[in-house]
């Protein structure tokens, strides 16, 4: 049984290894020239110190959220994607609709202007 | 023609109907009245035919069941299904009520086209009283306990709005709001007596109700509660000791609604109850014990009060309770034929009273206080004439219809199984007062010096007002004669009437059969005379020596005062009942009004608003934590009791 | 996998309101600027949601798999809560103007908030029952914050979404120890394991965690404690279609989880349910004695009437649940009907809510007054109106079940309860004061609470009409 679990155990390890062996050759082979900017900790651009209290805007929490809406929808078409053979026509009309009902989500969002960052 | 049932019914309503939705944009009072006196006439008529119908049938085929469509069916398939229909049902009973509601609320609708004129809610005035009417007619003509109580809630309603009628007057409001609580308690013990039928019989239709109860043994501890229960219900509705208080306050209603529904007939719809359910009755001695007790004793308690009331209306607001007991005291020695006579001699000449006293009202610009009339015969001839007949007839003199009834119920009193002494004393005593303070009234009104303002010019009622009067007071002498008892000759028609309705009864009770004895006559004699001597004092006290009033006043003025202020018991229901708190009523109600428990309320109900406010405010804090502490609180108590017990 | 057309049919009144709530959204997107055709398409299409399911009150039959009942149940349940939006609909639109937020998004709000409360009425899977419940719950959320500008419904918004979050925990919890325990989330299949299973005590953890997700959602005793703040804070018809709506579809998968599922009978959940029933009878109309806004006073009735239901769901036998139905068909109206008069009444920045706004109303608006009396009566139980006969068929349903003890709670809180519901007729009637609107009432709004009124009357004088249809359901 646990034999089944092999090849991602397999899978993990090579991964594990990829990135460690990637990142190792990186600092062997790359230039270095530290500067204070360079040093500080990445934080995807923001000052990485400083007083939790901040008011973010609101359209992080904007983009955030439609970035799960949509991906929710990609989660859901994986295993359909899978097993589409065996859902026949009535599975392609379900997903079909499930689309068409985040097509509208989306045609309003955009509509509304929520991706419009100004 | 008992097709025509329905339509007994459907006239008032219809009248309500077309009134309540069309009535504010009728400019002619004349067409609102005719419309509203109309349909009540057309019932009555209806009504009449039908009664003429039964007289000529054989007495088997008299009743009759008329059903118009299911009501409430519910949960069909299991054994104890409860199903109601709109039915109506005829019988010897129900048509005489009928015909009592009909007649003599068709008279007051009339008198009240005179009475109510130039009234700004003159339409409003008439469709509630058609509604009462319907309400009223459901109320005696049902034939199961759910739609008597749609009645029974309907009557009450109607009452509440007609005593508010002038709603801009603080006063009506309280009295309004008054009659409306008191009347739930009662009504809370009439629902509970329904519940408790229906869980002993499993149904709440009469035919079966009564059926099932007929072959039950006497003493059933079941029907002593239900019967009691009910009972309750018919003390609100039909004021007696202790929920009597709201009746006088009513009074601030107008006069015709004093009339029709606060001295013909709501008032009188416990008696009826009682009357409809005289089986159940029968076998709960107990109950008929308290009932007759209860009767008697408000017969006189009321009565006293009456003595020293000094505004018309309330004089007789206390006489209607302290008739109102004459009626239960006639239930409860198991006298029900009695009791219905007395409830229909007493519709006539109460409402005469009513009427009159409103005609008195009406021609003293709104005067109510009797220290402020006098000498009023020679300006209202008729209303004085009436009048003096309806107070003859109230006092018991024969041949007027009072006493027919009055001695019927005294001498059953005194010799039926159920009677005592004892009760027939209260009675005896009732009597004499009410003769007493009845001529009291009509002498300090109508007659002796003329104690009104001199720019008042009293003057005499319009003919819609004094026909009325005038055919009450016909009925008033009259009414008596179908129950003249075989003692003095006569076939006591009634009596004989009623037999089919109260038969089942009366085997249970194994009431003895009637012989005419000379005690009867003795009791008969000597109830007259105390009625006359109640009125020979009246006369010498209150015209010829009226310096033996005020030094009977100052003498007893401890009695007086207690008297004046109606033995103070609205002073001590106000502190802890009509206090913001309904629900301790109800628990004064179980506790069987123990004084002191009335007392412990007084400050339990005023601080118990107050200790909850502050607590739930201390709960309800706003805060969202807390409440998902109390959330988790729900959780660990419900798994805790789940699987630790 | 088998999709039947016959499920898209019998199921078209869902798929109905699915679409009409996309073609608003279509139509908010395009047309943002005139709500009056949102408003227009949204009743349209309760309506003939509401026709379509007059047409399914045959019986019931599966459909999708198992997962969704179609028809007889979840029909009646869906002409509820068509009524409930279309009633909302009427009584927000002038509510909206006046507080000067009238946007397209609220009515999508409440068509889809619909849809939820049908999936729930109409699920035969735990895994709908869930749908539905978040479906509706997060229309609420937003709902009761649509006025984003006013503290007070912002602050209700995020307490109403963080215990409602909360509960769904619970919810999720309770859905997979019985998942786990019975090895389905089909009620069907849950039904027929649940003899061996009903003594499994993880079994029971579980149903008795939905019993409190259940019991948050439909605000009874103790976890009601978001429900005075949530429902004084929203929008007033917002908080008429929750106290309504929201309040139905709970016990719809009350009665369809406990009673029609579970149906246990004498069992120790079910006393749970009737202890929860009677706290929230006694807390419910105690509290709400003490209240001042009417508002909060009509939340704290609404608790109430939730215990008062709750006795016909732990009664768990065929009257108890013809009861609640019957119950909750009278409750939309009447207290639907309030809200709608509150909602009338309320001026800008909550003027107006006071219980002594209330006096004298009777003078300046006789038909207001009325209508408010009836709904009060009726919602006090005084008969003839359709609250009377809804108690009297839980009660009597509670009796029937050997829990008399919850039937006499019952009554006696009854009882209590006509006080502050009477204090409000009698502050109507027969008190001096200066009450009126704050503008004249719409058209739109006068027909709703008129209807109601009407409803509720015919419900009293007449309740054999419906009651015999509820009676069809088992």
């Amino acid at each position: 049984m646990l034999r089944n679990y092999l090849p991602i155990i397999m899978m993990m390890a090579v991964a594990a290894l990829f990135g460690v062996v990637m990142g190792k050759i990186n600092e062997f082979i790359g230039p270095k020239r530290p500067s204070e900017e360079k040093q500080s900790t990445y934080e995807s651009g923001m000052e990485p110190i400083r007083t939790a209290r901040e008011r973010f805007s609101v359209k992080f929490y904007m983009v955030a959220m439609l970035f799960i809406v949509f991906d929710i929808e990609v989660v859901f078409l994986y295993p359909w994607a899978v097993s589409y053979k065996h859902l026949g026509v009535a599975g392609f009309a379900t997903m079909f609709v499930f689309i068409a009902i985040l097509l509208i989500g989306y045609f309003y969002v955009w509509k509304k202007g929520a991706l419009e960052w100004d | 023609m008992f097709a025509l049932t329905p339509y007994i019914v459907l006239f008032p309503l219809l009248g309500f109907l077309i009134l309540g939705l069309v009535g504010s944009r009728i400019k002619s009072e004349k067409l609102v009245g005719t419309i509203g006196s109309g349909v009540v006439g057309i019932s009555f008529l209806l009504a009449a035919a039908i009664f003429i119908q039964m007289l000529g049938l054989e007495e088997a085929k008299r009743e009759h069941v008329v059903t118009l469509f299911p009501w409430i069916s519910t949960f069909t398939g299991t054994a104890t299904s409860l199903s109601v229909s709109v039915a109506y049902q005829v019988d010897q009973l129900s048509i005489l009520m009928t015909l009592i509601v009909t007649g003599v609320g068709f008279l007051i609708h009339v008198y009240s086209i005179g009475y109510m004129h130039g009234d700004k809610g003159f339409w409003r005035f008439f469709s509630y009283m058609n509604l009462f009417i319907f309400a009223m007619l459901n109320l005696v003509l049902a034939d199961n306990f759910v739609l008597l109580f749609l009645g029974w809630e309907g009557v009450g309603l109607c009452s509440y709005l007609l005593i508010g009628f002038w709603y801009e007057k603080k006063i009506t409001g309280d009295a309004a709001k008054k009659a409306f609580v008191v009347n739930r308690i009662g009504d809370f013990g009439f629902l509970l007596g329904m519940f408790l039928i229906f869980q002993t019989f499993g149904s709440l239709n009469f035919d079966t109700v009564f059926g099932s109860a007929s072959v039950m043994s006497v003493g059933n501890p079941a029907l002593k509660w239900i019967t009691l229960l009910l009972f309750v219900g018919a003390m609100g509705k039909s004021a007696q000791i202790p929920l009597y208080v709201w009746l006088p306050d009513a009074m601030a209603g107008p006069t015709p609604v004093s009339a029709l529904i606060h001295a013909a007939t709501m008032v009188t719809a416990g008696v009826y109850m009682m009357a409809r359910c005289s089986i159940l009755y029968a076998l709960a001695p107990t109950t008929l014990l308290f009932v007759a007790v209860i009767g008697g004793v408000t017969a006189v308690f009321a009565a006293t009060i009456g003595l020293v009331q000094n505004d018309i209306k309330k004089v007789l607001a206390y006489s209607t309770i302290s008739q109102l007991g004459y009626m239960f005291l006639a239930m409860g020695v198991a006298a029900f034929s009695a009791g219905i006579f007395h409830l229909m001699t007493h519709a006539f000449f109460k409402a005469l009273l009513f009427l009159g006293s409103g005609a008195v009202i009406h021609g003293m610009h709104d005067e109510q206080d009797i220290r402020n009339m006098g000498g009023l015969k020679k300006y209202l001839p008729v209303t004085y004439k009436t009048f003096l007949i309806g107070a003859i007839a109230i006092s018991g003199i024969p041949p007027f219809a009072g006493f027919f009834s009055k001695d019927e119920i005294l001498w059953k009193a005194f010799s039926s199984d159920y009677g005592s002494v004892f009760l027939w004393l209260l009675g005896v005593l009732g009597a004499g007062l009410t003769a007493f303070y009845m001529f009291r009234l009509v002498s300090l009104t109508f007659e002796g010096e003329e104690r009104f303002a001199h720019d008042t010019h009293p003057h005499e009622a319009p003919k819609s007002m004094t026909i009325p009067l005038i055919i009450l007071a016909g009925l008033s002498v009259i009414g008596g004669f179908v129950g003249i008892p075989r003692s003095l000759f006569g076939g006591n028609a009634i009596e004989h009437w009623l037999e089919p309705i109260f038969a089942s009864a009366n085997s249970k009770l194994m009431i003895s059969e009637y012989k005419v004895v000379w005690s009867e006559y003795v009791l008969m004699t000597l109830s007259v005379g105390i009625a006359l001597a109640g009125i020979y004092a009246a006369r010498i006290i209150y015209l010829k020596r009226i310096e033996i009033a005020s030094a009977l006043v100052e003498r007893y003025n401890k009695i007086y005062s207690l008297l004046l202020n109606k033995y103070y018991v609205d002073e001590a229901y106000d502190a802890a009942i009509v206090n913001p708190i309904v629900n301790a009523s109800d628990k004064i109600l179980w506790k069987g009004f123990d004084v002191r428990i009335v007392d412990g309320l007084v400050n339990g109900s005023a601080s118990l608003v107050a200790i909850t406010a502050q607590w739930a405010r201390k709960v309800q804090s706003g805060v969202a934590q807390n409440y998902a502490i109390i959330f988790i609180g729900g959780i660990v108590f419900i798994l805790t009791w789940l699987l630790v017990k | 996998m088998n999709l039947y057309y016959t499920d898209l049919i019998t199921n078209s009144p869902l798929l109905t309101l699915t679409a009409t709530g996309l073609l608003l959204i279509l139509i908010e997107s395009t047309k943002s600027t005139r709500t009056r055709l949102t408003f227009g398409v949204g009743i349209v299409g309760l309506a003939v949601t509401g026709v379509l399911a007059c047409f399914h009150l045959t019986p019931e039959q599966s459909t999708f798999n198992g997962m969704m009942n179609a028809g007889g149940y979840g029909s009646y349940f869906t002409i509820i809560f068509v009524l409930a939006a279309i009633l909302t609909f009427l009584l927000s639109r002038s509510y909206l103007e006046r507080m000067g937020n009238n946007k397209g998004e609220y009515y999508i709000l409440i068509v889809f908030a619909t849809v939820g409360m049908m999936l729930m009425a109409s699920a035969n899977d735990l895994i709908i029952v869930f749908l539905g419940i978040e479906l509706m719950s997060i229309c609420l959320y937003i709902l009761v914050g649509f006025f984003r500008v006013k503290d007070r419904s912002n602050e209700s918004s995020i307490k109403y979404f963080l215990l409602g979050a909360f509960a769904t925990g619970f919810l999720l919890y309770g859905i997979a120890l019985v998942y786990g325990t019975s090895g389905s989330t089909n009620l069907t299949v849950i039904a027929r394991s649940f003899p061996t299973v009903s003594s499994n005590t993880m079994f029971i953890i579980g149903v008795a965690l939905m019993v409190v997700a259940f019991s948050f959602k439909v605000a009874a005793v103790p976890f009601h404690m978001w429900a005075p703040d949530v429902y004084e804070g929203a929008p007033t018809p917002v908080t008429g279609f929750m106290a309504t709506g929201a309040k139905a579809a709970a016990f719809a998968v009350f009665v369809v989880v406990f009673d029609r599922t579970l149906g246990f009978s004498g069992g120790k959940l079910n006393l749970v349910i009737a202890m929860i029933a009677a706290a929230s009878m006694i807390l419910g109309n105690v509290l709400a004695i003490a209240q001042t806004n009417v508002k909060r006073m009509l939340a704290y009735s609404s608790i109430a009437h939730a215990g008062y239901m709750l006795s016909g769901v732990a009664a768990a036998n065929t009257e108890g649940q013809s009861g609640v139905l019957f119950y909750l068909i009278a409750y939309l109206f009447m207290n639907l009907g309030a809200f709608g008069i509150v909602g009338i009444m309320e001026g800008e920045d909550e003027k107006n809510l006071s219980i002594d706004d209330y006096a004298g109303l009777s003078t300046q608006r006789p038909v207001l007054a009325m209508l408010m009396a009836v709904f009060m009566f009726s919602l006090a139980g005084v008969p003839p109106f359709g609250g009377f006969f809804g108690k009297y068929y839980v009660f009597l349903a509670a009796v029937k079940a050997n829990m008399t003890w919850l039937a006499v709670v019952g009554v006696l809180t009854s009882l209590v309860s006509a006080y502050y519901y009477l204090r409000l007729v009698v502050l109507m009637y027969f008190r001096d004061g200066k009450a009126d609107v704050p503008m004249k009432p719409s058209f739109a709004a006068m027909v709703a609470v008129c209807v109601s009124a009407l409803l509720i009357l015919q419900l009293g004088l007449y309740p054999s009409a419906v009651v015999q249809l509820v009676q069809s359901f088992h």
